[in-house]
């Protein structure tokens, strides 16, 4: 079984601090990890890699310095890494992310099953796994929390819902994105760190994927950021103090509009 | 030919302003000029309207204008769910209400399902002034290929100006791949909506990093402008019950329709029946309730005040509530008129999914909970005490 993940190394927002008299973040030191979420990806692929045998690709699109990320995940259990960079790509939307992506899983070949993060958390948008199966005109499961059955024609997920889950079966080749419930990620194996030391990621530019030039980078994005501003930092309020009576009171009376709405 | 971005060396002071402001970490200070890692910049413009000595431009080659004026029209998709319309649906039609107003243009609202002939009256009467009605066996529940194929369909026939959909699971599934094939912008998970009435541009306001920032997007030369919507934000539209909309069913062959994935059953789940995302108020609890038994005041809370249930991922990790109720960066966003957080200290991942909620009260013993630092209303003391007699205070206050 051929399976490719897609991941995206974002900034660790565990780190992600307000500089208190600009009211902009502060990016020194902030250190850049694997998208959480594309962590639960990356698991689940290894997880079918030793459920159906088989081999893993990990493909990301960014600056040089996302090989990390890509190092990161051979030390997981991925095979193969695919590096697609370059400064066309600056300025991509989720469309044109999603057609950058899909043009370079069309070069790696044949594939099963694609896997993606549910979304990513420096953007939060949810649109480019979705967007990579529009593309490449393959179906799609979002938000699968579990692979139940998989053989080498179909597969039956489980998709997390607002008030539960549908079970849904797909034919393959196919699209997941997955999250968190899906599955607990493993640590890296020693031999793991060792396969990612020297290990060599593919680097692909533009023309390698052979993109219309068009369909990238700003000039293929629908959408522009016209404006980046920080919202006023939410202040601690008021702090009610006595005994449990006396604040039961004074809170029930302060929301009082909102619990009888 | 990409836009570009130019520093002039001459204009920059080396005053650094937009190396902070840079929500990508791409400019760095070299000989105390800016220097632009082209790698990381996504030409988005915050550090052009930071700089206070215009040393920075951007040129953002628009390519040839297309003509955009066949379309028109403000489609909101609304969601059913067993036929049911979700609320999101509403506060929808609420917000393309009055951006249709202000481009002087109709709101429509597009209905996919089987046997929802009964909605007419509920959308009709919630403003819309035209209602699609695609009524199909196969579009009963949501499955990705039909529910794509029939809005690309219709979006190509009727050439909306904007359609706005719900950031929900559906929503958000759907509406990504229908961007792509019909080749439109689609901003995600907005939550400012407006009108710039001279280029008749949707200005689509959203946040990013976890709320840390705020973009406001645009699609200039792409049509329909879409966006995902998030829950409770926009004000549901009013009832009308005079209010009548023109009708247009549309019907498309059982081939068209044909799903690739198979919907084999539908499973809920919640511990009660509130949805989360829908909910108007939530009563969370963390670590400091200490047992899956801890949750029992909280649901007793929850259930006096009719809210939902959320809890913090300490909660969930340790097994004392399903992952469906966790609030946070790997739980859901919400962001409900009242949040009442019991036990929870507050990390940054749980505080991106709630601080946007309009009223936050916490409890915790610890006062230096960072929770303190978002609470509308704080709290320091011990929940097992406090928890019980808000309820019993809620429940002489309601009646209940």
């Amino acid at each position: 079984m051929n399976i490719i993940v897609c991941i995206k190394q974002v900034p660790n927002t565990t780190d992600v601090r307000i500089d208190p008299t600009t009211n902009t973040l502060i990016r020194e030191g902030v250190e850049s990890v694997i998208n959480p979420f594309d962590a639960y990806a990356i698991e689940e692929a290894v997880r079918l890699k030793e459920r159906c045998g088989g081999k893993v690709t990990v493909i990301t699109m960014g600056p040089p310095q996302a090989e990390t990320a890509l190092r990161e995940a051979i030390s997981l259990g991925c095979d193969e890494a695919v590096l697609v960079s370059d400064r066309k790509f600056a300025g991509s939307d989720t469309w044109a992310t999603s057609y950058t992506l899909s043009a370079a899983i069309k070069k790696i070949g044949a594939f099963d099953i694609i896997l993606c993060g549910k979304q990513a958390s420096d953007g939060d948008t949810a649109q480019v796994g979705p967007g990579i199966s529009a593309h490449l005109d393959i179906p799609q499961v979002t938000y699968v929390k579990k692979i139940i059955e998989i053989s080498e024609k179909t597969a039956k997920v489980e998709r997390m819902m607002e008030e539960g889950y549908d079970v849904v079966e797909t034919p393959l080749p196919c699209l997941f994105t997955v999250v968190k419930e899906i599955n607990t990620p493993r640590l890296p194996s020693i031999r793991g760190l060792m396969k990612a030391k020297s290990a060599k990621p593919l680097k692909w530019t533009a023309e390698d994927i052979g993109a219309v030039p068009g369909l990238l980078g700003l000039d293929g994005s629908p959408t522009r950021v016209v404006k980046i501003f920080t919202p006023a930092p939410r202040k601690g309020g008021e702090m009610l103090k006595g005994d449990t009576s006396d604040i039961s009171k004074e809170l029930v009376e302060l929301l009082k509009d909102i619990v009888t709405g | 030919m990409p836009g570009s971005i130019t520093i002039f060396l001459d204009k920059c002071t080396g005053c650094t302003l937009c190396v902070k402001v840079c929500p990508f970490g791409a400019i760095h200070m070299a000989n105390k000029k800016a220097v632009i890692d082209m790698a990381k910049c996504t030409l988005c413009g915050a550090c052009v309207e930071i700089c206070k000595f215009k040393a920075i431009e951007i040129k953002q080659e628009a390519g040839p204008k297309k003509d955009l004026s066949a379309y028109k029209d403000v489609w909101v998709f609304c969601e059913q769910k067993k036929g049911v319309i979700q609320s999101i649906s509403f506060e929808l039609l609420g917000e393309g209400k009055k951006l249709a107003g202000k481009l002087g243009v109709k709101l429509c609202a597009v209905i996919l399902g089987s046997g929802i002939e009964s909605r007419i009256e509920e959308l009709s009467q919630r403003g819309a002034d035209k209602i699609y009605i695609v009524d199909h066996p196969a579009l009963k529940s949501y499955q990705d290929d039909p529910y794509t194929e029939v809005m690309v369909k219709l979006a190509e026939e009727y050439k909306p100006e904007i359609i706005l959909c719900g950031a929900t699971t559906i929503g958000r599934s759907l509406v990504s791949r229908v961007a792509v094939k019909i080749d439109a912008g689609l901003t995600a998970d907005c939550t400012g909506l407006d009108i710039d009435e001279k280029e008749r541009l949707l200005l689509q306001t959203r946040p990013a990093f976890g709320g840390n920032i705020m973009a406001t997007i645009i699609t200039p030369n792409h049509r329909p402008q879409m966006a995902t919507v998030r829950h409770k934000v926009m004000k549901e539209a009013e009832i009308d019950k005079g209010h009548q909309a023109e009708v247009i069913r549309k019907s498309f062959s059982d081939d068209a329709l044909k799903s690739r994935t198979r919907l084999l059953e539908v499973v809920e789940e919640l511990e009660e029946t509130i949805n989360l995302a829908e909910a108007d108020i939530i009563v969370s609890g963390g670590r400091g309730l200490g047992s899956a038994e801890g949750f029992a005041m909280i649901k007793e809370l929850a259930k006096t005040l009719n809210a939902a249930v959320g809890a913090s991922r300490a909660a969930v990790d340790s097994d004392w509530i399903p992952y469906s109720h966790q609030v946070g960066q790997t739980g859901k966003t919400v962001c409900p008129k009242l949040y009442i957080a019991c036990g929870i200290s507050g990390q940054i991942q749980h505080l991106i999914g709630m601080q946007s909620s309009k009223v936050i009260v916490a409890i915790n013993k610890d006062p230096d909970a960072p929770i303190f630092k978002v609470a509308t209303y704080g709290i320091v003391g011990d929940i097992f005490e406090l928890v019980p007699a808000l309820t019993k205070e809620f429940q002489r206050i309601l009646k209940k």
